[in-house]
């Protein structure tokens, strides 16, 4: 281990809870075969959900358009495999619980499509950025926000650092890591396309201390494409940064703090301070999307957990039943005690494995009794643990307990709406109490009109 | 000695005296000059209302719906739900408007899932809250339309006109005063008014088609559309994928039907209301309390 000291880091709160990354992290990432049926969800990205465009019964050929947004923020969603579409119905999703979706059954007499690789030094800055929304392309860490959104600055924003998050600060997930040392190229090649896009030189990776094997690798790619583009007359900085294992460092603002020591205002966006943040996954989508014309379709997702029998990173299809996840991996241990699709600070627990992989899926989880806490909550003691860890230096305490006591209107001064979530109060609370789903609440009834003026 | 005494005593009332009555002359031209004007009507309507403060008039406590209903015309008097009739017909009076009271209204529960008749889909340990539950995964309640049983509707109603039982919310047509106020907590929606004097009732919302929802409860509507078939007044109708029943059209049909609805359902899910006192045919309620 290098000296935590010298590393790089947000300033305020963090937690470290164990890692247990071991079980995934040295297992190269796998194919998994395509299942019998996939339910795509149509409303996978933050904004208003893609209306079909297919029919029951109707063909579909791999990377065929199935959804298309007619109004409003979106993205088009594609079939990940060639086929027959069963069903337009609906289907689970970890947080709306029942939402839209299309089902393809797969055909077993299809060609696989072939992806042949073109120069993506050829097109124009706004012909790329087509192509990134033309791909269905959102952030695939977890918030789901159109990419190209995210791509087309404000004219008088003054955009000067790309950061690529290659934290994976979350327990268990390893699936960044993975593919940042199996396809670190690629991931590189994905931010050139981003630097072109916005027009800018600097481009800087932070990648946490305890995945050294992918902090090599990426830096040696970095390295040979600096050069290639050297040599095309171009000069692009990229560079890898070392950063210290803290949860939550991957939460945009503290990566953002961590690289640069910029602060992003409250209820501000990086933008604001010259910054934009891309995920791992979502830089190697945009180089499937620039140089292979591939949709976003496949997600590598990490299955972990020691309730699981055989853990994994698989690079499955967007729309795979949990299920069949499940069955291909040898089944479930039988003191499973809990399904969280999502890392285990920020994801959400499920009690159906009939559920499809969403884009933004990052991994999921299946934990036996040891790896959870169970027991019910009690009141607050008053310790002010959360307040000492959390990274945005708000109360949780507070909001906690005015929600209990209906008051969750009255939670702006404790900061309930500059919470992003991490869930390091609820980790630390030592009366274990769901600070979180409290906030969560307390969001809500701030989010409220009022009923009367 | 003494007469000192005396004329100490003498002089203390005769000062106190004094400066009592410069005092109370003062306050007396202070409360003319200084006077706050009143409107007495907002006054008498606000001695007529229960203050309650439960708001469910849409307006901030008593006190705003006397200043709304007696300033503005466009206000209704009949919105104070507690007060019932009684209040809305001396707020009409005082405010010389037009009295617009619908008949008694009482909330009602779409969901038949008491004592173990629907299965839970996960063991919920965080907030005990029906509204924080629906978070986690949509709440441990298998059917996605059905009671969370959290008491949500318990904590918010001001009369204490519901009562969990078995993890179920059962109202008392005693207390409950039809506000409102439950409908608008739930987050199932699965609460709604229906009018006290309603001859029969549908005990689910479920909008799941039969095949699912009959896995995970054993009282589910299965959409069978037996009732709609039955019913000799054509006051049952599938609107918005629910069931409903036109309540006017129903007892406007009267008795005669001998409620064929609640023989024919074969999930019995469709029930005599209970709160109606003068139906005669009453099938027990089948909630064992």
């Amino acid at each position: 281990m290098m000296n935590s000291a010298a590393l790089l880091t947000f300033p305020k709160g963090g937690v470290h809870p164990p890692e247990s990354k071991e079980l995934t992290s040295g297992i190269p990432i796998e194919e998994m075969p395509v299942p019998a049926n996939l339910e795509i969800i149509l409303g996978q990205h933050i904004g208003v959900p893609c209306e079909p465009l297919v029919k029951k019964h109707s063909k579909v050929q791999e990377g065929e358009l199935i959804g298309q947004v007619s109004r409003g923020l979106g993205v088009p969603i594609h079939a990940p495999i060639s086929g027959t579409v069963a069903n337009i119905g609906d289907s689970y999703h970890p947080f709306r619980v029942s939402t839209p979706s299309v089902t393809i059954r797969s055909s077993t007499d299809s060609e696989p499509v072939c992806y042949t690789p073109v120069d993506w030094n050829a097109f124009s800055r706004e012909e790329l950025k087509d192509k990134v929304r033309a791909a269905g392309i959102i952030g695939a860490g977890g918030a789901g926000f159109p990419t190209h959104v995210k791509l087309s600055p404000p004219p008088d924003a003054r955009i000067d650092t790309l950061i690529l998050n290659g934290a994976e600060c979350e327990p268990y997930l390893t699936a960044d890591h993975r593919i940042m040392v199996e396809h670190a190229e690629e991931v590189i090649i994905g931010a050139q396309v981003i630097l072109k896009i916005l027009g800018i030189k600097r481009c800087l990776i932070g990648i946490e201390a305890n995945k050294p094997d992918a902090i090599a690798t990426m830096t040696d790619a970095a390295r040979k494409q600096s050069r290639d583009a050297a040599n095309r007359g171009e000069q692009v900085e990229i560079a890898v940064k070392t950063l210290q294992v803290k949860y939550p460092q991957g939460s945009e603002k503290q990566l953002i703090q961590s690289l640069t020591g910029r602060k992003v205002p409250g209820f501000g966006l990086p933008l604001a301070i010259g910054v934009v943040v891309q995920n791992i996954t979502t830089a190697r989508a945009i180089y499937e999307a620039a140089v292979l014309n591939k949709p976003f379709i496949e997600k590598v997702v990490t299955i972990s957990g020691r309730g699981i029998k055989r853990p994994a990173n698989l690079n499955v299809k967007v729309g795979t039943l949990v299920s069949d996840i499940v069955n291909y991996l040898g089944g479930t241990t039988e003191d499973l005690k809990k399904v969280v699709l999502g890392g285990p600070m920020m994801g959400f627990a499920v009690s159906t494995l009939d559920i499809p992989i969403l884009k933004t899926t990052s991994s999921i989880l299946f934990l036996t009794k040891d790896e959870i806490d169970i027991r019910p909550h009690s009141n607050c003691i008053r310790c002010g643990w959360c307040v000492e860890v959390c990274p945005m230096g708000l109360q949780p305490c507070e909001i906690g307990m005015y929600v209990e006591a209906g008051k969750g209107k009255d939670t702006r001064q404790f900061g309930a709406l500059e919470c992003f979530e991490c869930g390091s109060c609820a980790y630390v609370c030592p009366a274990k109490r769901p600070l979180v789903q409290f906030v969560r609440l307390a969001k809500m009834e701030l989010n409220k009109k009022p009923l009367v003026v | 000695m003494e007469s000192e005494l005396i004329k100490l005593v003498l002089g203390g009332i005769a000062l106190l005296g004094s400066m009592g009555l410069i005092f109370g002359i003062g306050l007396a031209l202070a409360a003319r000059k200084f006077a706050v004007e009143t409107d007495h009507k907002v006054e008498e309507v606000k001695e007529s209302l229960p203050m309650a403060q439960c708001g469910a008039c849409g307006f901030p406590g008593c006190e705003g719906y006397a200043i709304a209903v007696v300033k503005d015309q466009s206000v209704s008097p009949s919105l104070c739900f507690p007060g019932k009739k009684e209040v809305a017909e001396i707020i009409a009076d005082l405010t010389g408007k037009e009295l617009d009271f619908k008949e008694g209204m009482v909330a009602n529960v779409k969901c038949s899932c008491i004592g173990g008749n629907v299965k839970r889909k996960s063991n919920y340990t965080g907030f005990t809250s029906c509204l924080a539950a629906e978070l986690a995964f949509g709440g441990p309640s298998a059917c996605r339309f059905g009671c969370t049983g959290l008491g949500d509707c318990e904590a918010s109603c001001p009369f204490d006109a519901i009562i969990m039982v078995d993890d179920f919310p059962l109202i008392s047509p005693e207390l409950c005063v039809g506000c409102g106020i439950c409908v608008e907590v739930c987050p199932k929606n699965i609460m709604e008014l229906t009018p006290i004097d309603a001859r029969v009732l549908i005990q689910c919302s479920t909008k799941e088609i039969a095949n699912k929802s009959k896995k995970v409860c054993g009282m589910s509507c299965t959409y069978c559309k037996k009732c709609v078939k039955e019913c000799p007044a054509g006051a049952i109708t599938i609107e918005a994928d629910l069931m409903q029943i036109d309540h006017e059209k129903c007892v406007a049909y009267g008795p005669d039907c001998n409620e064929i609805c609640i023989e024919c359902c074969p999930r019995d899910i469709v029930l005599v209301n209970p709160y109606n006192k003068n139906i005669t045919k009453r099938v027990e309620f089948k909630i064992a309390v």
